[in-house]
């Protein structure tokens, strides 16, 4: 295996939780909520699939219950934000405060046991294409999952009548209750997929990324993948940009440090946020294009009038 | 069975009281659970983690101790929310304040004089609000996201600290611990009174909290923030200009946090380390909400948070557990504060049956 496929196949592992954390973020963000809680239920994630692979051995009841994890923890922010209309900047931060305690709660037992490494999936003749081959057929289910996913979503937001519903929720909730749709009903569902994502997303960090659990591992993702559904101006495909583009940024400090450069490794650990902001303040500065591309409602709690 | 919302006609001034009460009694019974999913004796617990650090002189000096940063960021938390400016930095905002305060104690050791005390002061504010002077530049001039940016600039600030301590700043007499040099006495801030360590820290909380309360209440400025936080639209008619009021709310509660970091410094840890909060600037958005942005209110809920720190430490000792409860405490906490809140503008009503039942039965 050559250099370049090495290096690309870590931007991939790195890329991944934040493609598949930012992937359910946007649809939740399409229906009108901001779940500002993506770091909370990816750490819970994290510390449930990790727990539930060293208890049965197999990483794949590891992944279900990373899933069910992360979409069972944002019921509490469905059940706060949209049946008791609390404000969701905070329920957001309150349930990313109470994902890092509970999870650093439930694994204690856990640190430091070395976990089980999700396993290759090699499809057989596409992995012996030179070069691509390696890179793209023989990687873990989560991956598949997370490219199965971008597409899914993009199917289900612009090709499905579902989605157009979705997102006529997210851009006036007002104007689609008018037409009978249930508003709650699709935001909480919404909100449920966004959970399940991060989840999932939390599972490939304690699964595949480094497969033992350490407290604070998810160290900020959920919010770069916030920041990734700003990037991609809420269009499914361009998740992927962005999320290998932050994959590279975030380990090129290892190969900086590879090859003897003297910069002191604090400096590029910081290097991702760095590049959150650079990349945001080059997204938001056009007003007018935010305002066309940005979900009507999102932020805005709804009370059915009745 | 449904649950469903009717709005009150007025503000329910008897739930925006209550309601922090009936937030913290659910902590403690859903606490107790936890306690006794933990095995241990819910009632000994929570009494350790609640009421013993109160029965001790030393231990309500160590509440002062931990209550004064949580209250001097929260006061300044409290204004940007109030006026929908979302700076959830200040963990960032603390640690360059402390950074900014500690340059004389660390580069300009030599240098001892009764100035160095203020000009610390005045140092960790300022960079503390030019820390928040970044969000707030990028949301008032290129318009992006000042959460998100307020955020990344935490992991900023913790970096700059961690290269810090581990390389221009560390001790050189220090066997090569990542630490600064000790603060000398100058440096330090005093006792605020002679029974135990509690310093001006908890002092400069109060005086922050009295004077925002006054703001708030009895000024233009005041009502400048109010009028924006609940309505932009509303504001431009009045005059406001929304763009320096997220200068304005962005730069205080930064100095603020900065004032905080280096008062943390000087006060307790008297030196520079990777590690210098518990993340204060976190649990002080709990502070904020649970003083339900009210200055004084906030008073009471940093002592109350304070106290699940000391109460963190004390449960560790007293039933060998860790110290993992407290942040689960928090959040908790913060959680029930925002369902509670809801008692103040609607009433609840809980439905039931199911309404698609019965549509047939006339327009509602």
């Amino acid at each position: 295996m050559g250099i370049y496929e090495a290096i690309l196949l870590t931007v991939i592992t790195a890329a991944t939780p934040l493609v598949l954390a930012a992937i359910g973020e946007l649809v939740t963000e399409r229906s009108g909520v901001l779940n500002l809680g993506v770091e909370g239920m990816i750490i819970m994630g994290a510390a449930c699939a990790f727990i539930a692979t060293q208890l049965t051995g197999s990483p794949y009841i590891g992944i279900l219950a990373g899933i069910a994890a992360g979409a069972l923890f944002s019921l509490l922010f469905g059940f706060l934000t949209l049946t008791l209309v609390a404000n969701q900047v905070a329920t957001g931060l309150a349930l990313t405060i109470l994902g890092l305690g509970v999870s650093s709660m439930i694994a204690e037992p856990y640190l430091g046991q070395s976990g089980i490494k999700l396993p290759q999936i090699v499809f057989p003749v596409l992995s012996d294409i030179p070069f691509l081959g390696a890179v793209l057929f023989k990687q873990d289910l989560i991956f598949y999952l997370s490219i199965a996913l971008v597409a899914g979503v993009n199917w289900f937001l612009f090709k499905s009548r579902a989605g157009l519903k979705l997102r006529s929720v997210g851009d006036s909730h007002a104007s689609a209750h008018a037409l009978g749709i249930n508003v709650i009903r699709t935001r909480y569902l919404a909100v449920m997929f966004g959970g399940a994502c991060a989840g999932l997303a939390g599972a490939q960090l304690s699964l595949v990324y480094t497969p033992q659990w350490a407290e604070n591992m998810s160290a900020g993702r959920g919010w770069i993948a916030l920041a990734l559904v700003v990037f991609a101006s809420w269009r499914p495909w361009r998740i992927i940009a962005g999320g290998y583009l932050f994959g590279a940024v975030s380990i090129s400090q290892l190969y900086v440090q590879a090859r003897g450069i003297d910069i002191p490794s604090q400096f590029l650990s910081a290097l991702p946020y760095l590049a959150t902001i650079i990349v945001l303040i080059l997204i938001s500065h056009n007003r007018r294009t935010t305002l066309i591309n940005t979900p009507a409602s999102l932020g805005k709690s709804f009370v059915p009038d009745r | 069975m449904r649950i469903e919302l009717e709005r009150r006609p007025d503000v329910s001034k008897l739930f925006s009281i209550l309601s922090p009460f009936i937030a913290l009694g659910l902590t403690l019974f859903f606490g107790g659970i936890m306690f006794m999913m933990l095995g241990k004796d819910p009632f000994a617990a929570l009494y350790s983690f609640f009421i013993e650090p109160l029965t001790e002189v030393w231990s309500l000096h160590e509440l002062a101790i931990k209550a004064a940063p949580l209250i001097l960021i929260a006061v300044g938390l409290s204004v940007c929310y109030r006026s929908n400016n979302w700076n959830i930095g200040a963990e960032g905002q603390f640690i360059m304040g402390a950074i900014a305060g500690s340059i004389l104690p660390v580069v300009f050791y030599e240098w001892q004089s009764p100035l160095v005390l203020p000009l610390m002061m005045l140092l960790g504010m300022l960079g503390g609000a030019l820390f928040a002077g970044i969000p707030a530049f990028l949301k008032a001039h290129l318009n992006t996201n000042e959460i998100l940016t307020s955020l990344m600039l935490v992991y900023v600030a913790q970096l700059f600290l961690d290269w810090l301590v581990r390389g221009p700043w560390r001790n050189p007499g220090g066997m090569n611990f990542p630490e600064t040099r000790t603060f000398d006495a100058t440096a330090i801030l005093p006792e605020m009174i002679a029974s135990g360590r509690a310093h001006w820290g908890f002092g400069f909380a109060i005086i922050a909290a009295i004077l925002v309360w006054f703001m708030m209440r009895y000024t233009l400025k005041g009502f400048e923030i109010t009028v924006l936080g609940q309505s932009q639209r509303a504001g431009r008619f009045a005059g406001f200009s929304s763009r320096k009021m997220i200068w304005f709310s962005m730069l205080l509660s930064g100095a603020l946090a900065g004032l905080a970091g280096i008062a943390e410094v000087s006060g307790a840890i008297q030196q520079l380390r990777p590690v210098i909060s518990p993340g204060y600037g976190f649990t002080a958005i709990i502070v904020a909400f649970l003083g339900r942005l009210n200055p004084l209110g906030i008073v009471v809920a940093g002592l109350v948070l304070a106290l699940t720190y000391l109460g963190g430490e004390a449960v560790q000792v007293s039933l060998q557990i860790s110290d993992k409860p407290i942040r689960v405490f928090q959040g908790l906490l913060l959680f029930f504060v925002l369902s509670c809140d809801t008692l103040i503008h609607y009433k609840i009503r809980m439905m039931w049956y199911d309404l698609n039942d019965t549509t047939g039965e006339g327009a509602r």
